[in-house]
């Protein structure tokens, strides 16, 4: 295919879905490691209420009230499961269970309650995101990506997912040594003076913020596709943390590149004029990886257990 | 108009659909009380997004037989038969490979799901307006149902029921002693595969009524609500079916007696209101009960420590403990102690000095670990013991100055 027509059209989609398979992938790791890795399906569940409280506070569909609202979100869940499992005994899954539920249903009574006709906000939208409409109109070829005007037009949710991938990629390298002593040994890390409550709370927030940031650009399947799949495969492919998050992150930009390539190209392969949805596809593809991970990887079975 | 849907006379199908919820929320809260013992509450996420995928293929192939695509049975029959898919692939993973629990279930509702939005978009460039309704299914949506739907849930809320009552003893034993249950016959892996039919048999049931994003509140509630009132499982079982009972029948009424009041987040959030009632209110976990405890326990404490230092002529800069002993007659508020007051305080101390005497003595070991500076001594010893650290301890004595 020609610049004329990629760049415009598939240059910025492509880029946005890399960037955030990749910003969910990356805490992912140590959510699957800490065994909290469905905190990212509550996290984007209760996005939905955060974006509509936002909403209904400033009347407005703009990102940056709904970011903060999505967030806000985030963290009254997180303190929801944390204070329902402290009072009343419950298993951290009921907890977790209970409570995106219920802010999800709060969302949707508040969506179904306020007028939203005329504004662009509705569940489905929430649920798969349009990576697909995020254009790069002003560009007219590979030359656009120097040219100062046309890189103004680039859509908003680029430069957004764009910061959220390096405050990710920045939170790993500063607080990398007591993250990775934390997760393996809580206990050798608190003899060293660490403080692994903050640490447990820090990982939590920095996936929350990826997951907002993403989930304004591609809807929440992608994110907790991405924040579970390619940690765990590259899980299977490996027993070092370094190269399992290197496994991770080639995963999540694979699983984004091919997602996006079937679902805009596929149908066309087969005779179809009509594409599918890439958030749906690229999920797709992550589940197909971790299935061949699941059946080939050299690591795939526990240490110690019997080969089968 | 509330009224009238909440006593079912707000024509034939809000009636129908009404019982029908309620059926299903007693099967989902009765089925949900093993899951939630068995610890596997969350599987039922998994399998709830898994339906999605089944309920596309099913409506592509019975548009590609020729037939309508939206009959709600072949919709259903296809949504039970990839959640199941889903389910073994969540008991695969976690079996075969090293991957938590958790982590399967994450894996396999999002893949599942986001494979279920890629048929979704399929179905819409077959054809338009045939899609219409499918999306119902991620929400729930009662209005406009018609009558054979609304028979189909009613029977299949029914069934599940049936089912559970019949399972329920092999059921109990294993949420609470796997290695018994199989040791009495009862094949354990099957059986696990049965409690998770039956929650799959729930959330399809369900999935038009709820829709599949909400679906496993209702089997995750109820339970941790109940879990609350009791310590026993045939109990609990009860109360987990009432509850879920109860916000399916409200929900359904509530949803039903206006507009924009979509069902399922309705029986979501009624449930919820439950389970913050069972939180703060019950008799022995509530949160209330809990507050109460500790308050009595700090009065306690607060009452002992004052009597002790009334009785040691100490002064008492405590202001709750002074307020406890002024309003129980025991001192002024001049922190004097009264007659009794003094009667009290001469008491405590001279119980604090029998148990230090006994906690002293090796023939006294048992009775000892019992000390928490609380306890009256009279509830540990025999008075025949009583009498005999008295005896050691002496009675006052003449002081020559």
């Amino acid at each position: 295919m020609s610049g004329e027509e990629f760049v415009p059209l598939s240059l910025t989609p492509l880029l946005i879905g890399i960037l955030a398979a990749v910003a969910c992938a990356l805490p992912g790791n140590f959510l699957l490691l800490r065994r909290q890795a469905l905190i990212g399906d509550a996290i984007s569940h209760v996005v939905l209420p955060g974006i509509v409280v936002a909403f209904l506070l400033t009347g407005i569909v703009a990102a940056v009230p709904m970011m903060l609202g999505a967030a806000g979100a985030a963290v009254v869940a997180v303190l929801m499961i944390e204070a329902i499992r402290r009072l009343g005994n419950i298993e951290p899954g009921a907890a977790m269970g209970l409570t995106f539920t219920t802010l999800f249903a709060a969302g949707v009574l508040l969506l179904e309650q306020s007028d939203t006709s005329g504004v662009h906000l509705d569940v489905e939208h929430a649920l798969y995101g349009n990576l697909e409409s995020l254009i790069w109109l002003e560009a007219s070829g590979w030359a656009s990506v120097l040219d100062p005007v046309a890189l103004s037009g680039l859509p908003p949710e680029l430069g957004r997912v764009a910061v959220a991938t390096l405050g990710v990629m920045a939170f790993l390298w500063i607080a990398w040594r007591p993250l990775v002593v934390s997760t393996f040994d809580e206990g050798f890390a608190q003899s060293l003076g660490m403080h692994t409550t903050g640490l447990g709370i820090a990982v939590v927030i920095v996936s929350a913020l990826a997951a907002v940031a993403a989930f304004d650009a591609v809807g929440s399947i992608i994110v907790i596709a991405m924040f579970i799949c390619p940690p765990a495969a590259a899980r299977l492919m490996t027993n070092r943390l370094e190269v399992q998050i290197g496994w991770s992150v080639v995963f999540a930009v694979l699983s984004a590149v091919l997602g996006y390539v079937f679902a805009g190209y596929g149908p066309l392969w087969l005779g179809y004029d009509h594409a599918v949805s890439a958030a749906g596809m690229i999920a797709t593809v992550s589940g197909v990886i971790l299935a061949l991970a699941a059946g080939f990887a050299p690591h795939r079975h526990r240490s110690g257990a019997p080969a089968l | 108009m509330l009224w009238s849907a909440l006593t079912l006379q707000l024509g034939y199908n809000a009636t129908l659909v009404t019982i029908g919820a309620t059926l299903l929320g007693i099967a989902a809260g009765v089925t949900g009380t093993f899951l939630y013992l068995r610890k596997r509450a969350l599987v039922s996420d998994a399998i709830s997004h898994a339906t999605l995928p089944g309920v596309g293929l099913a409506f592509i192939l019975m548009v590609l037989l020729g037939g309508d695509g939206r009959s709600l049975p072949g919709l259903l029959l296809g949504a039970a038969i990839s959640s199941w898919i889903g389910l073994l692939c969540v008991n695969w993973l976690t079996r075969h490979t090293r991957l938590s629990e958790d982590a399967a279930i994450g894996a396999v509702l999002s893949v599942f799901f986001g494979f279920g939005i890629v048929l979704l978009t399929v179905i819409q460039s077959l054809g338009s307006g045939r899609a219409a309704g499918l999306e119902g299914f991620l929400l729930g949506a009662t209005a406009g149902m018609l009558f054979n739907e609304a028979l189909v849930i009613a029977v299949g809320g029914a069934l599940t029921l049936v089912a559970v009552v019949i399972l329920r003893r092999p059921m109990t034993l294993l949420a609470f002693d796997p290695e018994y249950a199989a040791a009495r016959g009862i094949n354990v892996a099957r059986m696990d595969l049965a409690i998770m039919a039956l929650a799959l048999a729930v959330t399809v049931i369900g999935l038009k009524i709820v829709g599949l994003i909400l679906i496993v509140a209702m089997l995750i509630i109820p339970p941790v609500s109940a879990r609350f009132w009791t310590d026993r499982t045939d109990h609990m079982v009860l109360v987990s079916g009432l509850c879920g009972g109860v916000a399916s029948w409200i929900g359904a009424a509530v949803s039903a007696s206006a507009p924009a009041l979509p069902t399922g987040p309705i029986i979501v959030l009624t449930s919820f209101a439950l389970f913050v009632l069972s939180l703060l209110l019950a008799p022995r976990r509530g949160v209330l009960a809990a507050v109460i405890r500790h308050r009595r326990f700090q009065r306690r404490v607060h009452l002992r420590q004052g009597l002790l230092a009334l009785a040691q002529g100490q002064p008492i800069y405590e202001a709750y403990t002074m307020r406890l002993l002024r309003r129980s007659g025991l001192a002024h508020a001049d922190g004097v102690p009264t007659d009794i007051g003094k009667a009290r305080a001469a008491k405590a101390l001279r119980d604090e000095t029998r148990w230090q005497l006994v906690r002293r003595d090796q023939a006294f070991e048992s009775a000892a670990a019992l000390y928490d500076g609380l306890r009256d001594i009279e509830t540990v010893l025999t008075p025949d013991q009583i009498q005999e650290i008295d005896r050691r301890m002496g009675g006052p004595r003449e002081v020559t100055p």
